[in-house]
């Protein structure tokens, strides 16, 4: 379990560091390095170049702006999980977090990092598709911003191109009168899960249900959007009651097959359940919120 | 000597002050700052490193092997393959024949001609550094033609299954009937009949350290020393010393801090084990091999999977008359450690019912995967759930409660000792039980329970919907196997410390502290002065290994009985110092003291006393001068037939395995939309004879139970079809986490063996056996109410539990 030899690149700024990715031919790019140290020690990758991004100055930037919080690419998810201006903005975010790995893979594990490395059983890119969110890629010509839904191509792939660098994530800010949850089972605390789910429900003003945005992980080639659910949520009669019957809308999206230790079923109805269990409690924290916004704005 | 022995009033025991105790441990403070010194660890100037090139293919001829490119990358010292290891390729040795044993196949430290298994050896580099070694394995260009496999043990036996070794039908290692009393005629007159199938799958004992040897050779003084992470130093000494044909006496093996062994580090050699040493001697520098993980998962033993079909006798009231078992066994590609395990399994069997008629038959079978050799527990899980599974059938069938249909057969305690005449134990005599208390242990396990508040508990639980349930099982285990252990203990007349020496191992069973502590309470010292070797064939190497639940059963009484001696020869000499009876002596606080008074001698002048010849380096030794001699009269100094200092050695060999056993329970909950398993409450009782230190063996027991939990719901390992291991890592295989090991409630009774002197039974595979079956007891009675199918194959897991939800509903 040693890597096989490799260049060792340290750039300074990100001109640099996109310029490493142009001139060699097969790099890869260390942040955090909790997936891809393995990677290399297994040979299961053997590049001719890793480009360690630790001494970029700036992509370890955390802001809320307007509707946007901006995190820079290198972020220690340790370090995201505990900012509060960041859980004030989007509680989402902690609490997704709390179900990546363990604290010791967190401190060292980056924001970016693990979204570029695009596992369809990780929880962070389900997020981002969640929320809609969307990253900014530095290449030879420049930055581009690329959307969540356009970000995920297949299992540990993306539409970055081979000369691209993740340098930001950009998570929504939290709508008003909108709960949240995710939920996932891992066999073993800690484990990527069989299947989780990343949820949002955002009411209207009566209190009924305005619309939903869901995504899972573990259940297919790539983080998914529960279209069908979200679809349903749309429907007026769309209400607690029904949320066993929409919520089984979202076994389709499992493509995953049988394995010896999970079956496909298993797999199937574990979603289902996942999915109800995130829309009972993003309904509940979505009424606690708008009752807490209502009554702070009659005591105003 | 200053008076005839007979004179002296009898000195009456020690009182036990640490022996019982629970005592912190003496190599904590070492191992929890990181100063332990595992293999790795030890400094080698000028070492270099091995990496093995191991088969991607189960089974199949290799039709070509160039190692050119590899021999020409730089750093690259030697490729080793069967072609120029000399004497070194040949099959390794069968460790334990057995009669049984008709088609008794082992390998070569790396593959000749054809492969058995993915991960087998076939050439075995030496480089600068790992680094390089691992680039030159990939520069070895091989060439395997794949045979047709048969990975699943049951359709291996059937004709024209693909064999594994051309020349053994049927794929059968070994078979063996055995029996006690008569089961047939039980049969006979039986009223009632149970029979089910049971399976237990492959696991493996994934020590924290994997394998690892080091060596270094000295052509001066024609000396070989190896370090290597083994249960099984004097073993392996003798192994090398064979293969090499070198004095016993010019190979020293080390077994430094260990990193856990449970099992699969008493088999040997492995071919790390002789090609480390073979690449010293020849490369005239030391040599390294750490194996890593994934390595560790296709080339260490595994162990586990049996299959059982197993049938109970029992009249209406649910008495047992008679038992039958047939099974098979998987021993993987070869059958190195012979049939420990399957033995140890078919003796096991009836557990701790009377059951007076067995007919218990099993065959050994290869497969082309990882040869199999006992791993914790080493057989005793599967007949544990063969054998409880079957009494919950049987409970069930004739509608008595599970706790009754056990407490009806259980052994009584006024039939110890208790003999199964006819099924012969792996120390080659037949099973008996020494002693116990079985009734009370269930009754204590009942009343810790407290089933009525239970029973309520559940039915409200029911009547909301949810799954609760109770498991549990009963289990014996015999422990202490022999042949012998020796102990040897010196006081040091420098600093008054005590060392002990035997030759053990230890992997962190905390033999530094429990047998420092019996030598303390007969010495009069302090724990942390005991200081306890072990591990080394240069300090000590007459004894077997560490294994089989035997430490402190066997070195702990070899060792008493050497602090007993050594307590006799300080009181003597004492006396005579001191000028009183030995009666009057007592042995506290490192120091001689008459009893009474304040007049005392160190520890350190007995022992400066006890040698004729006497510097006076320092105070103790100020002290010793002051006295006459140990030994006063005419003659020599050093009279015949008595040696300096005080040094003794002591060897115990038990007549036979020593029985402990032991009750667990589980409450366990699933939940509805994971099927997780949530275990509510973890109950044991547990008895393992005399407790020397009741909080190491309280971590024995949970270590055990986590490896049980292992076995009863996450580990296994899966191998496909093409005889590849698909979980090869500790991301996919399961290995239960601190968070997935239930908090455990333990309770402790204490039936001493009347085997040994310290009445000390084994505790180091306990925890293990009963785990499987106390969860899918509990599991099966929690998912009752859906009328779900028996649960009879372990480990469990989410999606099988949710499987037969769905079928029971569907039905």
């Amino acid at each position: 379990m040693k890597p096989s030899r490799f260049e060792y690149v340290l750039p300074r700024s990100i001109e640099e560091a996109v310029a490493a990715r142009v001139e060699h031919a097969d790099t890869v790019v260390l942040s955090g390095g909790q997936s891809l140290v393995p990677t290399l020690n297994f040979r299961l990758s053997n590049p001719e170049a890793v480009i360690d991004l630790r001494l970029v100055p700036g992509l370890d930037d955390v802001r809320v702006e307007g509707e946007w919080i901006h995190v820079g690419g290198r972020t220690r998810q340790r370090d995201l999980e505990l900012d509060d201006a960041v859980h004030a903005a989007n509680p989402l975010i902690r609490e997704t977090l709390h179900h990546v790995a363990h604290p010791v893979i967190r401190n060292r594990g980056t924001v970016g990092g693990s979204i570029a490395h695009a596992d369809p059983s990780a929880e962070l890119p389900c997020l981002l598709l969640c929320l809609d969110g969307e990253v900014v890629a530095h290449g030879p010509s420049g930055a581009r911003t690329i959307d969540a839904q356009d970000l995920f191509e297949f299992i540990l792939s993306t539409t970055l191109e081979p000369d691209e660098i993740l340098t930001e994530v950009r998570f929504p800010v939290l709508p008003e009168r909108t709960g949240w949850c995710f939920t996932e089972f891992a066999r073993r605390h800690g484990d990527f899960a069989l299947a989780g789910v990343a949820a949002t429900l955002t009411l209207a003003d009566d209190g009924t249900i305005a619309w939903g945005q869901l995504a899972a992980c573990g259940v297919t080639t790539t983080p998914v959007r529960l279209v069908a659910v979200e679809d349903a949520l749309l429907d007026d009669a769309a209400d607690p009651s029904r949320f066993r019957e929409i919520a089984a809308l979202a076994a389709d999206v499992v493509t995953v097959p049988d394995d010896e230790s999970c079956s496909s079923a298993y797999r199937r109805d574990l979603l289902v359940g996942l999915v109800e269990r995130a829309l009972r409690t993003s309904w509940q924290r979505a009424t606690e919120r708008a009752t807490a916004r209502t009554s702070r704005e009659v005591t105003s | 000597m200053a008076r005839p022995k007979a004179e002296q009033p009898e000195q009456s025991a020690p009182p036990m002050v640490h022996t019982g105790a629970r005592v912190r441990r003496n190599e904590d403070p070492r191992l929890l700052r990181g100063r332990g010194r595992y293999v790795d660890d030890i400094p080698l100037e000028g070492c270099v490193h091995g990496a093995f090139l191991r088969s991607t293919v189960a089974r199949g001829r290799i039709v070509a092997l160039d190692t050119t490119e590899a021999e020409q990358l730089p750093g690259v010292l030697a490729v080793y393959t069967c072609e120029n290891i000399g004497g070194l390729d040949r099959e390794m040795p069968l460790l334990i024949p057995h009669p049984c044993i008709s088609h008794g196949r082992t390998q070569r430290p790396l593959a000749r001609d054809d492969v058995y298994y993915v991960g087998q050896a076939i050439a075995f580099v030496v480089a600068v550094d790992r680094y390089v070694a691992e680039d030159a394995v990939s520069r070895i260009s091989v060439d395997i033609e794949p045979l047709p496999v048969e990975v699943d043990m049951e359709r291996a036996v059937d004709d024209g299954a693909p064999l594994v070794h051309p020349d053994v039908p049927g794929n059968i290692a070994a078979a063996l009937v055995q029996n006690c009393g008569d089961a047939d005629a039980a049969f006979a007159r039986a009223e009632h009949r149970t029979k089910i199938r049971v399976q237990v799958d492959r696991s493996t004992g994934a020590p924290m350290e994997c394998l690892a040897t080091a060596a270094r050779w000295d052509p001066v003084s024609g000396e070989l020393v190896v370090w290597d992470g083994t249960q099984a130093p004097i073993g392996l000494r003798g192994a090398l010393a064979s293969l090499f044909e070198l004095d016993e006496d010019k190979v020293r093996v080390i077994a430094p801090d260990v990193g856990g062994g449970f099992g699969p580090k008493i088999h040997f050699p492995y071919a790390n084990e002789v090609l480390v040493p073979l690449a010293a001697m020849e490369l005239g520098r030391p040599v390294k091999y750490i194996e890593d993980r994934s390595e560790n998962f296709v080339h260490m033993s595994h162990e586990r999977t049996q299959i059982h079909e197993i049938e109970l006798a029992a009249t209406k009231d649910g008495e047992v008359i008679g038992l039958r078992d047939v099974f098979l066994h998987d021993t993987g590609a070869f059958i190195p450690y012979g049939i420990a395990v399957a033995q140890v399994a078919s003796t096991a069997i009836a557990g701790p019912y009377r059951i007076p008629n067995i007919e218990v038959e099993f065959r050994c079978v290869y497969t082309p995967t990882v040869p199999v050799t006992p791993y914790r527990g080493c057989g005793r899980p599967q007949a544990n759930f063969a054998l409880e599974r079957a009494m919950d059938q049987l409970a069930e069938e004739l509608g008595l409660d599970r706790f009754e249909i056990r407490r009806r057969n259980l052994i009584a305690d006024d039939e110890f000792p208790y003999k199964r005449e006819g099924l012969i134990f792996a120390d080659g005599l037949p099973v008996t039980y020494d002693s116990g208390q079985y009734g009370a242990a269930l009754a204590l396990l009942e009343e810790e329970l407290d089933l009525p508040a239970f029973r309520a508990e559940q039915e409200q639980a029911r009547a909301e919907g949810r799954w609760l349930g109770l498991g549990l099982s009963f289990y014996v285990e015999g422990t202490g196997l022999g042949p012998y252990e020796g102990g040897r203990v010196r006081i040091h007349p420098i600093t008054g410390k005590v060392y002990v020496n035997t030759g053990l191992t230890t992997q962190g069973q905390g033999h530094a502290t429990s047998m420092a502590q019996l030598v303390a309470d007969q010495l009069g010292v302090a724990v942390d002065d005991v200081i306890v070797v072990e591990g080394d064939t240069g300090v000590f190497d007459w004894g077997v290994a560490t294994f089989a639940s035997r430490a402190m059963v066997v070195s702990g009484s070899a060792i008493h009985k050497a602090a007993v001696k050594a307590r006799e020869r300080v009181l003597e000499i004492a006396a005579n110092m001191l000028e009183v009876d030995q009666a009057d002596i007592v042995l506290e606080n490192g120091a001689a003291t008459v009893r009474g008074t304040g007049t005392s001698v160190p520890l350190a002048a007995i022992a400066t006393v006890s040698n004729p010849l006497r510097y006076a380096f320092n105070d103790a030794a100020q002290i010793a001068t002051q006295f006459a001699p140990a030994n006063k009269g005419d003659g020599p100094p050093l009279p015949e037939e008595s040696r300096p200092g005080i040094q003794t050695e002591e060897y115990y060999s038990p007549p036979h395995a020593t029985w402990a056993y032991g009750v667990h329970a589980a409450i366990v909950e699933v939940d509805p939309v994971s099927y997780d398993l949530q275990v509510k409450r973890y109950v044991i009782v547990h008895d393992c004879g005399k407790m020397i230190n009741p909080m190491i063996v309280e971590g024995q027991i949970a270590g055990g139970v986590a490896s049980g939990m292992g076995g009863a719901f996450y580990e296994k390992l899966e191998y496909e079809a093409n005889g590849n291991l698909r979980n090869a890592s500790f991301m996919e295989f399961l290995m239960p986490y601190a968070t997935e090991v239930p908090h455990m409630e333990m309770h402790h009774l204490e039936t001493p063996t009347p085997l040994n002197p310290i009445g000390a039974k084994g505790a180091g595979e306990a925890g293990t056996i009963p785990v499987a079956a106390v969860i899918a007891s509990g599991i099966q009675d929690a998912l009752a109410p859906e009328g779900i199918g028996p649960l009879w194959h372990v480990p469990l897991n989410p999606s099988v539990l949710h499987d037969a939800v769905r079928e029971a509903r569907s039905r």
